[in-house]
């Protein structure tokens, strides 16, 4: 056991408001059995009387106990793992767990957010607390009831026992008389040996109403009253709203207003819009109605800034890698003497196109806009970005401002940004009424906040024994450069050179699912292959005599990795895949990458079939210290490969005159079953670690082990995503 | 306002709303099933997969007008106690991630199995090609088909 400062007062544990209950709610759901409803009715009683022990859990006087999951839930299932480890510590049957999704409240849960896989890695300490704190309490609780000391107890499932004599006493027989026990100010964390549901398969909390279609996700909110409400954004970056039909527009069946709104906020953060400021809003009673005066919109919109196309676009990526004007980020060594005597030199330069998020829930918000309060209710990745955002737009403060979350259909980084939320916030001001903005697929997929597009040149120079001795990358992007200077190769070569050169565009462009990463890991070990190759060396030897030499004598003291875990992950996949075996007619790629404090490696095999490349089995091997919740960690892996390769091989976003030309799923390809690897096996490294994220992490090398296998199978390189030609689709 | 008599779910209903609103909208707006879910409206996605007379198609391409006394089946109305073996399996794998797409996954599904109760791996591709999951589920999903089929 590990003794901790829980670092908790009496007031740090405030209790949440009623808001958080389903009372006020039309048939939504908000919360859900860890088992399936009806099982738990049938195990243990609806209680009575509730009560609340501290901000994360709540245990009903017949035992079944409710934990509050403090973060967003976009797919990446912490609704599941963020209570599973709040269980854990309070020492409860997970048949007996109800999960309730918090609303937004700093003063009791930190880290309310959802980006960066940092759910887990953030909230690990606080929730492993909140579960010991809250056990501890019911101990005390209990040696009180009985006059004995705590230590005379022992507690499993929620059974408290009394270890001289047969007397024993469950959670919820207690709990009224815990609620008034001091709260400790140190606890008892348990060993990881001792875990019993930690590293387990718990299902996810929401399945059985996913599967049954139970209205959980933003766009199924509803509120007696409300209306919906559409927007139209310009057609193009670069222009602005000058005016629309109005009255025609307000006079079609159904519409019950047609304004201008404008969410421009003083100060504006790094998740406030700043490319459409100026829509038109439509109010209506249908969805139906509301497309279809969107239909009959005729606007003015002027042009106010450069329109730009991919064209453009190209010329400006290319232009800016000849650029002499780069900004040096990390140099070591000599590489520009190093190049000069390498024995062999290598240059390739890759790129990427923008690509959309597409979440398959389209953007949406519920507000209600009153005197002087605020309630918001919808899909978002950063509430309190949100709430910060509406309070300076329509000058309510904070305090009056409520976030509830919804279960989210995706996220992937786009609702990290709020505009959606504030657009919401921005015509229920004006309507005076509780409105939904619902965005179609088109509003969606022409709106911005897309992953920018880059490019990076790398080169690599080999000494006469095929030692990789000097290594530079340059990397530009529209408009920020994808380059970590400190991540691998750095610090495992002698010579180094890491290089930026800003872009400029007017595209609104935001964090993608493992922003930066997941071009620059598919750029730098689709070249390590290439470099491999060169040297004669098998692309995993190769890699793990770099990472030895990071090991034994690094260089440089800034090195973003641990070498040994990642060198860990390389000779786990290579185990786990039977890499040096060779199998005829199938190719094979292989890949490592660190971000988001998790390691992966990952095998790709591929064949042909009918010329064309089939993903066959895809092995990954990760280290992200304890796993949680095992087949969800599973699940998660398995859908970072395909989401990965298939951005990779299908997807993009091109412009011409400013605007997108992919609008809808009939030219923006996304992977389809009949491309998706037939099996994915999923693999991780055992240690007692800290546990990191998942939602990112297993991406980025996903498109590189993808391109060394293509190659492998086609004999050509590929380097410039998506390394398919965009093909018709039929849905 | 004309006006349609709907069979949903075996439940009839009565909604007055311009014929040409796709069944998805009257689902989703006037009807308050909302596990239908919309995608992208043009028949892209597959999101909004429903039974037509015991066949998969998608609500958002269909007007209510055209619907007359077919027979519709929605993911409410797919089973009463949430047991169909397709959302059985779905929970044996648990297969979903976000999970808004897993509606209309699930509706393909339980019409390719009702058509051809043993799919190899090429008929799941051919059958489910029309619906798009984001998050990447679908290894889980062909799994969870090939489950189904033997319950």
């Amino acid at each position: 056991m590990t003794k901790i400062k829980t670092q908790y007062n009496r007031r740090s544990f405030l209790k949440i408001s009623a808001a958080a209950g389903g009372g006020m709610l039309i048939g939504f759901s908000w919360f859900t059995g860890c088992t399936s409803d009806k099982k738990i009715k049938e195990q243990i009683a609806i209680p009575n009387e509730w009560y609340e022990i501290n901000g994360f859990i709540k245990i009903g006087d017949t035992g079944l106990v409710t934990i509050y999951s403090p973060n967003p839930e976009i797919g990446q299932n912490v609704r599941t793992s963020m209570p599973m480890i709040v269980a854990e510590e309070l020492d409860v049957d997970w048949a007996h767990v109800l999960v309730e999704q918090a609303p937004l409240n700093t003063t009791i849960y930190q880290n309310q957010y959802a980006g960066g896989s940092q759910s887990i890695r953030r909230g690990w300490d606080a929730l492993r607390m909140a579960g010991a704190t809250g056990r501890r309490m019911l101990l005390e609780a209990a040696a009180k009831e009985w006059q004995v000391a705590v230590s005379d107890l022992t507690v499993s499932k929620g059974v408290i026992k009394d270890k001289n004599s047969d007397r024993t006493i469950g959670y919820g027989e207690i709990a009224s008389k815990a609620v008034g026990i001091e709260i400790p100010e140190e606890v008892e964390l348990k060993a990881v040996k001792d875990f019993k549901i930690i590293s387990t398969s718990k299902k996810n909390v929401d399945g059985m109403k996913i599967v049954t279609g139970q209205p959980l996700f933003g766009l199924d909110f509803q509120r007696e009253g409300m209306q919906l409400a559409m927007i139209e954004h310009p057609p193009a970056f670069g222009m602005k709203l000058k005016d629309f039909n109005e009255t025609e527009i307000k006079n079609m069946p159904g519409i019950k207003d047609a304004f201008a709104i404008d969410i421009a906020v003083p100060e504006p953060g790094w998740f406030d819009e700043r490319g459409f400021l100026q829509l038109i809003a439509i109010v209506g009673e249908s969805t139906w109605q509301l497309m279809k005066a969107k239909k009959a919109l005729k606007a003015n919109w002027e042009a106010v800034g450069t329109l730009e196309s991919s064209e453009s676009h190209n010329r400006q990526l290319e232009t800016a890698l000849n650029s002499t004007k780069a900004e040096q980020r990390r140099k070591d060594g000599n590489p520009e003497k190093a190049f000069k005597y390498a024995a062999k030199v290598i240059e390739r330069t890759y790129s990427c196109p923008f690509i959309a998020h597409n979440t398959m829930e389209p953007m949406n918000f519920f507000a209600h806009v009153k005197e002087n309060e605020v309630e918001l209710i919808g899909p978002t990745q950063t509430p309190q970005a949100l709430e910060t955002s509406v309070s300076k737009l329509l000058d309510v403060p904070i305090e009056n401002i409520t976030v509830n979350m919804t279960r989210m259909g995706g996220g992937f980084g786009r609702r990290l940004y709020v505009n959606f939320g504030v657009e919401a916030a921005a015509i229920s001001k004006k309507t005076g009424t509780p409105i939904k903005l619902i965005y179609t697929r088109e509003d969606d997929m022409t709106q911005g906040t897309y992953r920018p597009s880059y490019s990076s040149i790398y080169k690599a120079g080999l000494d006469e024994n095929n030692n990789l001795i000097a290594f530079s990358v340059k990397g530009t992007g529209l408009p920020e450069s994808p380059v970590f200077p400190n991540r691998f190769p750095a610090g495992a070569v002698e010579h180094y050179l890491a290089e930026d050169v800003p872009g400029k565009t007017n595209i609104t462009t935001g964090a993608w699912r493992a922003p930066r990463s997941n071009f620059t890991a598919a750029a730098e070990q689709s070249f390590l292959d290439e470099v491999a190759e060169l040297a004669g060396k098998d692309p995993i030897d190769f890699r793990l005599e770099l990472f030895e030499r990071a090991i034994k004598n690094p260089v440089g003291e800034k090195n973003d990795y641990e070498a040994e875990r990642y060198a860990g992950v390389l000779k786990l996949v290579r185990e786990k895949s039977k890499w040096d075996q060779t199998e005829p007619g199938v190719s094979r790629g292989v890949a490592a990458y660190f971000c988001h404090n998790t390691y992966v490696a990952e095998v790709f095999d591929l064949v042909m079939e009918n010329n064309e490349p089939r993903i066959k089995k895809v092995w990954c091997a990760v280290d992200c210290g304890i796993v949680i919740n095992r087949d969800a960690a599973i699940n998660m892996m398995q859908g970072s490969v395909i989401d990965g390769a298939g951005h990779a091989m299908y997807s993009q976003l091109t412009f011409s005159d400013g605007t997108p030309n992919e609008m809808n799923f009939d030219t923006y390809q996304l992977m389809r079953h009949a491309q998706a690897p037939q099996d994915i096996e999923v693999f991780f490294v055992e240690n007692e670690i800290a546990p990191t994220g998942l939602g990112e992490p297993g991406l980025p090398p996903a498109i590189a082990a993808l391109a060394n296998a293509l190659y492998k199978a086609t004999g050509k390189r590929y380097y410039n995503q998506p390394f398919m030609v965009p093909q018709p689709v039929v849905g | 306002m004309p006006s349609f008599n709907l069979n949903i779910n075996n439940n009839s209903y009565s909604v007055n709303v311009d014929a040409d609103t796709p069944l998805l909208w009257v689902l989703r707006d006037h009807l308050g099933l909302l596990g239908t879910k919309y995608g992208c409206g043009i028949g892209m996605c597959g999101a909004c997969t429903i039974h037509f007379d015991g066949n998969a198609v998608r609500s958002c391409l269909l007007r209510i007008s055209a619907v007359g006394e077919s027979k519709i089946t929605t993911i409410e109305g797919l089973s009463e106690e949430g047991d169909h073996p397709v959302q059985q399996a779905w929970l044996e794998h648990d297969v979903p991630q976000c999970g808004y797409c897993q509606a209309g996954q699930i509706m393909s599904a339980a019409s390719l199995l009702k058509e051809n109760p043993n799919p190899s791996d090429e008929d799941i591709d051919l059958a489910m090609n029309g619906n798009i999951c984001r998050c990447g589920t679908y290894v889980r999903i062909k799994q969870a088909i090939k489950t189904a089929s033997k319950l």
